[in-house]
């Protein structure tokens, strides 16, 4: 039995990652969805066609991470939230993950947060860098957060501080 | 506890009125219901049970309980959770079976012809299977009836905050609250919709009888397609009827619909799509949500959906129950306890977790008394979600001109209403009006789409009860 069934979130090793070369070359989008469900909008949504689903709706998508550009548009329009978008270019020590978040208020630019990994426990701390949210989104605004380098397969939400 | 804002919906609150509660004055705004304006402020026990007067609340909200029945204006037995609020409204608890005053003596009761309402096909219920019925049945030149019981048209569908999913033919990547606006403005001209107009009853060959502005309206319809949805399932527990223990589906119409908070800390029963989203939609509300137990080993729910639920922190408990809810006059707390394999609870393991809502996600029952009234041959099929009308491929039942579509003929998901809808709607007007090849085109076309949605491993158990559903219908 995958343990996701049990748990509800993935392991590392449920999910496909790109490789530290095609990461070296800047953003790109990674797919957090291996369960067959009727579902296809993220095909609709990438303008290069760099995700498909063969055959069936109900098969899980693929992503080619070489026609990837690392533009975002999929994170906002998967409807389970499931598209992070990695970029492991962004400082020599730090990533940024950019990440669905339909919560008010939304978090401001350059405030600092508590990382959450994908069972929800904490896991240090890090800055927005950037909050997307355009009207073609339609409310899934996208959160942008530099974390280290080795926690961008690891984070997946974040925590604002309480005032 | 009214939400002044929420990261998807924008609340227009109506225009501020006053009515009154056992005497005591009430601020609600136009537009909410009785039931939601005593929520908003802080009256969350509606009536009392007949015998021992125990406190209830609604469970349901949408109609189908019955255990927000207050006397309004001087009459018993209004469901309140389906009545909206008026300036100067006098509400009260009812005690009792309630009693009808100044009812006026058989021999002076004015004898009334009923009026008569004829259209082509009558569509019971404004959802997502009715609403696609009626496009369909009238895009092909039917005059539609449809007849809601609700203020509002749409179904559940007015509560779904979150994107659908399925192909784009399904409005898939569209939010729930979107697809009903989408729905409505596909309505041909030749559609009527009325709504606060429940149907109680059929009538053979091809009668309803609806009630309309408080009174009995006999419909005469060539075909009429039901669409009734369903009701969510209570779990047997000590204290279950304590005001602050709600079907999932209450708990999106106070925070969805009228944007009332249900409480300040939740825990959800059971782990389906349903428990798992309504859960994610309680955290963009604001409620604290303390854990979400699941009597099955595995997580029923998408995947997805769990691990967006997971990663903000609320754990998913399998191979957990709960075991009791307490609480003086209404929930303040919940015991939830370890199964084990043979689904008994584990001694020792129980575990007090401080909660002022209780929210249960334990499945869906079809709506389907008016096919047992119409003399439709019913199956049980567990799968399907228990009893239903026994239908042909096109959704027509043992009763020709009787036809079903969405919830009320199985439990799936809103995609697959509004397919079985369509489907419905062009086998009506096929019938009435004669066929043509868009109109085949179309018909296959729907079916290939139901097959594909049910195709995957998550529609293993429909397929399993559409397979006995038609060795049912072959002895017929």
């Amino acid at each position: 039995m995958s343990s996701y069934l049990n748990q509800g979130y993935l392991d590392i090793e449920d999910i496909t990652v790109p490789t530290e070369e095609r990461f070296a070359k800047g953003a790109v989008a990674v797919i957090e969805c291996v369960q067959n469900i009727p579902c296809n909008p993220c095909t609709d949504a990438c303008p290069r066609k760099a995700i498909t689903i063969e055959g069936s709706i109900n098969n899980i998508p693929n992503i080619d991470f070489d026609l990837c550009n690392g533009c975002g548009i999929c994170v906002a329009q998967c409807p389970g939230l499931a598209i992070f978008l990695i970029d492991k270019t962004f400082g020599e020590e730090t990533a940024t993950i950019g990440m669905p978040y339909e919560f008010l208020p939304l978090p401001e630019k350059g405030e600092e947060v508590t990382l959450l990994d994908r069972a929800g426990n904490e896991c240090g701390r890090g800055r927005v860098t950037n909050v997307r949210n355009t009207k073609a989104m339609d409310r899934t605004p996208v959160v942008f957060l530099e974390v280290d380098k080795d926690a961008a397969m690891r984070v997946r939400f974040f925590r604002r501080d309480s005032k | 506890m009214r939400l002044d804002q929420h990261p998807i919906l924008s609340f227009d609150r109506g225009k501020p009125i006053t009515f009154t509660f056992d005497g005591k004055p009430v601020n609600a705004n136009e537009g909410e219901s009785i039931a939601a304006a005593l929520h908003a402020a802080g009256y969350k026990t509606l009536s009392h049970s007949l015998k021992l007067g125990r406190p209830r609340g609604f469970f349901c909200a949408i109609g189908k309980c019955s255990s927000c029945m207050m006397q309004v204006n001087g009459i018993p037995n209004v469901k309140t959770c389906m009545v909206l609020a008026e300036e100067g409204m006098d509400v009260r608890t009812q005690h009792g079976w309630g009693e009808l005053k100044n009812k006026p003596s058989s021999r002076t009761y004015p004898r009334r012809e009923m009026p008569l309402l004829e259209t082509d096909v009558a569509v019971v219920g404004a959802g997502p299977a009715g609403l696609s019925a009626a496009i369909y049945a009238s895009k092909f030149g039917a005059k539609v009836l449809v007849f809601e019981e609700n203020t509002k048209v749409g179904g559940q569908l007015i509560k779904q905050t979150h994107m659908f999913f399925g192909s784009r033919d399904h409005h898939a990547g569209v939010r729930g609250i979107d697809i009903g606006d989408k729905l409505i403005s596909q309505l041909g001209d030749n559609v009527e919709i009325m709504t606060e107009t429940p149907v109680v009853g059929y009538y053979a060959p091809g009668e309803l009888a609806v009630i309309r502005d408080h009174r009995l309206h006999r419909v005469r319809a060539k075909k009429i397609i039901v669409a009734t949805g369903a009701s969510e399932n209570m779990l047997a527990l000590p204290n279950n009827d304590l005001p602050g223990v709600y079907g999932a589906g209450a708990v999106q119409t106070l925070m969805n619909v009228y944007g009332v908070l249900p409480g300040k800390r939740m825990l959800m029963v059971g782990a389906g799509n349903i428990g798992v989203i309504v859960a994610y939609q309680a955290l963009q509300a604001g409620v604290d949500v303390a854990a979400v137990v699941e009597a099955l080993p595995v997580i029923g729910a998408y995947q997805v959906h769990a691990s967006k639920l997971r990663r903000c922190g609320v754990p998913i408990l399998t191979r957990h129950t709960i075991q009791t809810t307490w609480g003086d006059g209404q929930v303040e707390g919940a015991t939830i306890v370890r199964l084990d394999d043979n689904w008994r609870q584990i001694p020792g393991t129980e575990q007090d977790i401080a909660c002022d809502t209780i929210c249960l996600s334990v499945g869906l029952k079809p709506t389907v008394e008016i096919f047992f009234q119409a003399g439709c041959s019913m199956a049980k099929i567990p799968e399907l979600g228990g009893d239903i009308p026994i239908r042909n491929e096109f959704m027509e039942t043992s009763v020709e001109g009787l036809y079903v579509a969405g919830d009320a003929s199985s439990i799936e998901e809103a995609s697959s209403a509004m397919l079985e809808g369509r489907l419905a709607g062009l086998d009506a007007v096929e019938k009435l009006k004669g066929s043509s090849d868009e109109l085949q085109e179309l018909k296959n076309h729907v079916k290939e789409s139901l097959d594909e949605l049910r195709a995957g491993p998550f529609g293993e158990k429909i397929r399993q009860g559409e397979k006995k559903l038609q060795e049912e219908a072959s002895r017929l």
